[in-house]
């Protein structure tokens, strides 16, 4: 490089340093507007990456389980009779020459947590297997399979037990080998030799499953074949997707929380639009200043551009920590719900990634730049000789509203073009997205509208400055008052839905649940034990078993139930549609029931049939009723016992549920209690398990609840920010009202009129627009996500709550900005008029 | 050192074209000082602007040294303007973040020509010491002009080009104002193009030309 490129080099860097100076020194003597860029770029960052660490901890946790037994959906060999089968079979499968290896999984309690244990031959795992490249390596074999042996457990889970490695908890009378940490498991599973999960699990010589290798198509013939001739057809193929069709299952609830999440960081980007808006509209003299004095627009935009990406740094780290606390917050609620919805374990300490830290500055870079590339730009084309206009900005504003109206309509369009497609959830959120957002977008124009027709009719001249001031301050306020609307009608639409849930969940378990008692036992044996007991009880009026199994329709999960006919289903059990004698069918055996997610995830309806593949091949059963199965993410399908032992002899004992007195059930507990030792979970009221399923309910929407109050709380703060930058840029239009014998008080508190009027009349169009919104939600989102429709139940007094709270919210955040305006001096005022010169 | 030669702008208006500059032709040597006078609309803002490079001419040349303005850049004409102009407007433009000391040292900064010997020389003649750590909005119209000479002439400028430079003050301070202006000016030894409606300022300087509905006469 020579030295004149040196030199010019060092003459661009100097610029740049001097201009930065001055580009900062703005924010210095506004630290209030800087304060309120940070928060909502802070926020913003905070919400969405909360939402995302999440997220990803939990597809971390599925990925980890998902991928145990293989990369992909690993084979295994199941058996055709029961859960489990014979180990014999096992070592005639290796005489013959096949390379399985053995699996024994259940489920165990330690520490009051109710873990998976799964029993494992390190020597015969195939290679590629994440649970083979646990158990191999740092020469841990030996102690793996040697007394006392080892326990492998997730870093996590270790920890969330309250325990150390190198522990050994007791399990059912045994103690557990050694635990043993290690970092790949998945949560909530327990890994330990074959020989010691079977002592544990009280199943000596059984096995569960046998994995096998990846086969070509003659080692897979041979294998049929083998298994047709020696096992008798004692095992089957399956492929081990259960993992896979969690993550496949608990999508809409992720994408859900995503929207969520969105939500908050549009509407903390309000914030930044707005406060950088007002920031670009001050600096714009001082601008002009720069380039008058030689500062070009390209060294102008690369300053501000600049500025912005150390507000970034700092504001994105600082909202990265914020996002680590609300998840770290949230994440026992989503845990927890993930676990009631899905039976999926989460790893309850978060574990964040390079890639979260980096994303989530990426996203507050992004955000950042979209909230502040209309200034942007209107800085890179900023005329050099302008005279500002003390009404530039209303004017800016006016013209904005023009565009924002056609942008309205382009979105309203958007949404009826997602309606109509009806493509899924995405095309629902955007169908959502498009009505919310349009609407928001509408929202200065309505206000403008109103305030004008009020400015028209009114017959004082301190009326008709009234209404016509607010119409200027409108434009100052309207991107608060926007984060306001979507804020307020979020918080009224979620509400809507999650109350109506609430009371259709309710209504429904409670003809669902009909039984007395609900008794699950531990194996056959004890059930057939239990079966005989009961007959002895002559309180017991009925003793209803329910058996199930899963299979595959479509490639989704479908559980398989059979129900004896009995009274009580026929009384009880809610149904959305049936045919006539649709239980009596059902007794027959020629017909099924089908739960209301499978039908439309199916599209089948009332009437058509649908063939199970069962072991004598197709079963084909005509639909004669569809039934509400809220909560459950799997497809259901009923039939009669009868049909599903015969077509499905794998299929499991699930609970019974017991008809008796009300009067005499809590004696009958507490005998089943004693004479099977029975813990609390395996036996259980009525009350017990309506209270426990509306438990795993309300949980489920903790989450949601907490991002609606997040989201009111940044609307709030944009507001305030919003009030408190105006304050000052307000005094030239209201210094000259004091002038005219206002006092600085009544002019405070016509400001607080203003600001309440506002939020008032935004806080009421965000009724209609939430009622819109929890529409959406009831009749496109959750049909898509969950495949259940619910009834729309309208809350009145949640409005009522809502439109206060909007009020007590603007009333809050005007007090600061109206005490400064109250407590402004005189002389303060009078400069107005001197700068006015 | 400035050469205009047949100079003409119009602006569009909704009544059609309107001619502000019609063929200006005008020399400013080294070190010397003109006073363009007119009326309010004569066109004398717009000249300055032009050889200020913020806005181009639609005909016409511009000469400064041996840059023809026109042909330059954008970034171009911001090195110009950096290197070379010193501006003095009537509304001062001063930068209300930063306190009198920066908002004097600020375009001498940029420009790299930062000395603070001469930034001494310049506070103590405009009287500014006591203010230097007040930010402008705290500064009486004739503290504020003083601000923004001090700040025109701290990077030691080829051309001076000011618009009323007293044209927001009284008739006092504007005086004072622009006494220290004309003997910094010739301590400086640069040139001068200012901007003015009052016949006793403009006789102060070398020479006086007259715009009138755009053209000199």
């Amino acid at each position: 490089m020579n030295h004149s490129a040196i030199s010019r080099a060092r003459q661009r860097l100097n610029l740049l340093r001097w201009l930065l100076q001055t580009l900062s020194s703005h924010w210095l003597r506004h630290p209030v507007q800087l304060a309120t860029l940070f928060t909502g770029l802070m926020l913003a960052t905070a919400l969405w990456s909360g939402i995302q660490a999440l997220n990803t901890q939990a597809r971390s946790s599925y990925d980890r389980a998902a991928t145990l037994f293989g990369s992909d959906a690993t084979e295994r060999l199941i058996s055709t009779q029961g859960q489990t089968f014979p180990q014999q079979l096992y070592i005639e499968l290796r005489r013959g020459g096949f390379r399985v290896s053995p699996l024994l999984e259940g489920r165990i309690r330690v520490m009051q947590q109710n873990l998976q244990l799964i029993g494992i031959d390190p020597v015969t795992l195939p290679g590629d297997t994440r649970i083979a490249s646990v158990s191999s390596g740092q020469g841990s074999l030996n102690q793996f399979l040697t007394p006392p042996g080892q326990t492998y457990i997730a870093p996590e889970t270790l920890q969330e037990l309250g325990l150390a490695a190198g522990d050994q908890p007791l399990v059912a009378a045994h103690h557990l080998p050694p635990l043993t940490e290690r970092a790949g498991l998945p949560p909530g599973l327990l890994v330990v030799d074959i020989g010691v999960a079977q002592t544990l699990l009280g199943q000596p010589d059984l096995l569960s499953a046998l994995l096998i290798p990846e086969l070509s198509d003659d080692e897979r013939e041979r294998l049929t074949q083998y298994i047709k001739h020696s096992t008798k057809e004692e095992l089957r193929v399956a492929s081990s997707d259960e993992e896979a069709d969690l993550a496949r299952l608990t999508d809409s609830f992720h994408l859900n929380l995503t929207a969520l999440g969105l939500l908050a960081f549009v509407v903390g980007l309000f914030i930044v639009h707005a406060a950088m808006g007002i920031a670009f509209e001050q600096r714009r003299s001082l601008f002009r200043t720069l380039c008058a004095c030689g500062v070009s627009r390209g060294v102008l935009i690369l300053g501000l551009l600049l500025e912005l990406l150390l507000l970034v740094l700092l504001a994105g780290a600082a909202g990265m920590i914020g996002g680590y606390l609300i998840a770290a917050w949230l994440l026992p609620d989503v845990a927890a719900s993930l676990r009631g919805l899905y039976g999926a374990s989460i790893a309850g300490q978060l574990q964040l990634s390079l890639w979260w830290w980096l994303s989530g500055l990426g996203i507050c870079l992004l955000g950042a730049l979209i909230a502040s590339a209309q200034g942007l730009l209107q800085s890179y084309r900023l005329p050099l000789l302008s005279i500002a206009q003390p009404d530039a900005w209303l004017q800016r504003q006016q013209s904005l509203h023009r565009k924002q109206g056609v942008i309205a309509l382009l979105l309203l369009l958007a949404a009826l073009i997602a309606w109509q497609s009806q493509a899924g959830l995405i095309a629902g959120f955007i169908m959502l997205a498009g009505l919310m957002l349009c609407i928001t977008l509408l929202l200065p124009v309505l206000l403008g509208a109103l305030l004008q027709l009020a400015e028209r009719r009114s017959r004082s001249a301190f009326m008709f400055w009234f209404w016509a001031d607010t119409r200027q301050q409108l434009s100052g306020l309207s991107l608060a008052l926007m984060a306001l609307l979507l804020a307020l009608s979020a918080n009224i639409g979620v509400g809507t839905m999650v109350e109506g849930f609430r009371q259709t969940f309710t209504g429904w378990i409670d003809q669902r649940l009909a039984s007395e008692v609900y008794l699950r036992a531990e194996n056959e044996t004890q059930a057939l034990a239990m079966v005989e007991w009961l007959e002895q009880r002559p309180e017991v009026e009925a003793a209803l078993p329910g058996w199930s199994t899963e299979i595959q329709l479509q490639g989704w999960p479908v559980q398989l139930q059979g129900y004896r006919d009995h009274a009580t289903y026929r009384d009880n059990w809610p149904l959305l549609q049936r045919s006539d004698d649709a239980w009596t069918q059902l007794a027959q055996g020629s017909s099924a029931m089908i739960s209301e997610q499978l039908a439309r995830r199916l599209s089948l309806s009332l009437g058509d049939e649908v063939r199970l593949p069962g072991i004598q091949g197709d079963l084909p059963l005509r639909l004669v009723a569809i039934y509400p199965d809220y909560g459950n993410p799997k497809g259901q399908i009923i039939l009669n016992l009868s049909l599903l032992k015969a077509h499905w002899p794998e299929a499991q004992r699930g609970s019974f549920g017991i008809r008796l007195d009300p009067q005499a059930a809590p004696q009958l507990i507490s005998d089943l209690q004693a004479s099977f030792n029975l813990n609390a979970s395996q036996v259980m009221d009525q009350a017990s398990l309506k209270s426990w399923s509306t438990a795993i309910f309300e949980r489920t929407f903790t989450a949601t609840s907490a991002m609606n109050g997040l989201t009111l709380g940044v609307a709030g703060i944009a507001l305030f920010s919003s009030l408190i930058s105006l304050a000052s840029s307000r005094l030239p239009q209201l210094a000259p009202v004091w002038a005219l014998g206002i006092t600085r008080r009544q002019l405070a508190l016509v400001e607080l009129l203003k600001t309440l009027l506002l939020a008032g009349l935004t806080a009421l169009i965000a009724i209609p627009l939430g009622l819109l919104l929890a529409w959406c939600l009831v009749s496109v989102i959750n049909v898509q996500a969950f495949g259940w429709r619910l009834p729309l139940h309208l809350f009145p007094l949640q409005w009522l709550q809502l439109f206060l709270m909007a009020i007590i919210t603007a009333l809050l955040a005007s007090i600061w900005p109206v005490m400064k305006l109250a407590r402004t001096s005189p002389a303060t005022l009078l400069r107005v008029f001197a700068d006015e010169r | 050192m400035l050469t205009i030669e047949t100079l003409n702008k119009q602006y569009p208006t909704p009544q059609g074209p309107l001619t502000v500059l019609r063929d200006i032709n005008l020399t400013l040597g080294a070190g010397s000082s003109l006073a363009l006078m007119g009326e309010s609309g004569s066109g004398k803002s717009t000249l300055l602007h032009l050889v200020a490079a913020l806005d181009t001419p639609d005909t016409g040349k511009i000469h400064f040294q041996t840059q023809e303005l026109s042909r330059l850049s954008e970034s171009d004409r911001a090195d110009y303007r950096r290197r070379h102009l010193g501006l003095v407007f009537q509304q001062f433009n001063l930068i209300p973040s930063l306190r009198v000391r920066d908002n004097l040292a600020f375009q001498a900064r940029i420009a790299g020509r930062f000395d603070p010997q001469w930034q001494q020389t310049l506070i103590k003649h405009l009287g500014l010491s006591a203010l230097l750590d007040r930010y402008p909005e705290q500064l009486s119209g004739g503290q504020q002009q003083r601000v923004a000479i001090g700040r025109a002439l701290a990077g030691k400028p080829d051309l001076v080009l000011a618009d009323e430079p007293t044209g927001s003050l009284d008739e006092k301070s504007g005086d004072q104002v622009m006494a220290l202006f004309l003997d910094l000016i010739q301590e400086t030894q640069c040139s001068l193009l200012m901007v003015t409606h009052s016949t006793r300022l403009a006789s102060q300087l070398q020479q006086q030309v007259h715009l009138v509905a755009g053209s000199l006469t």
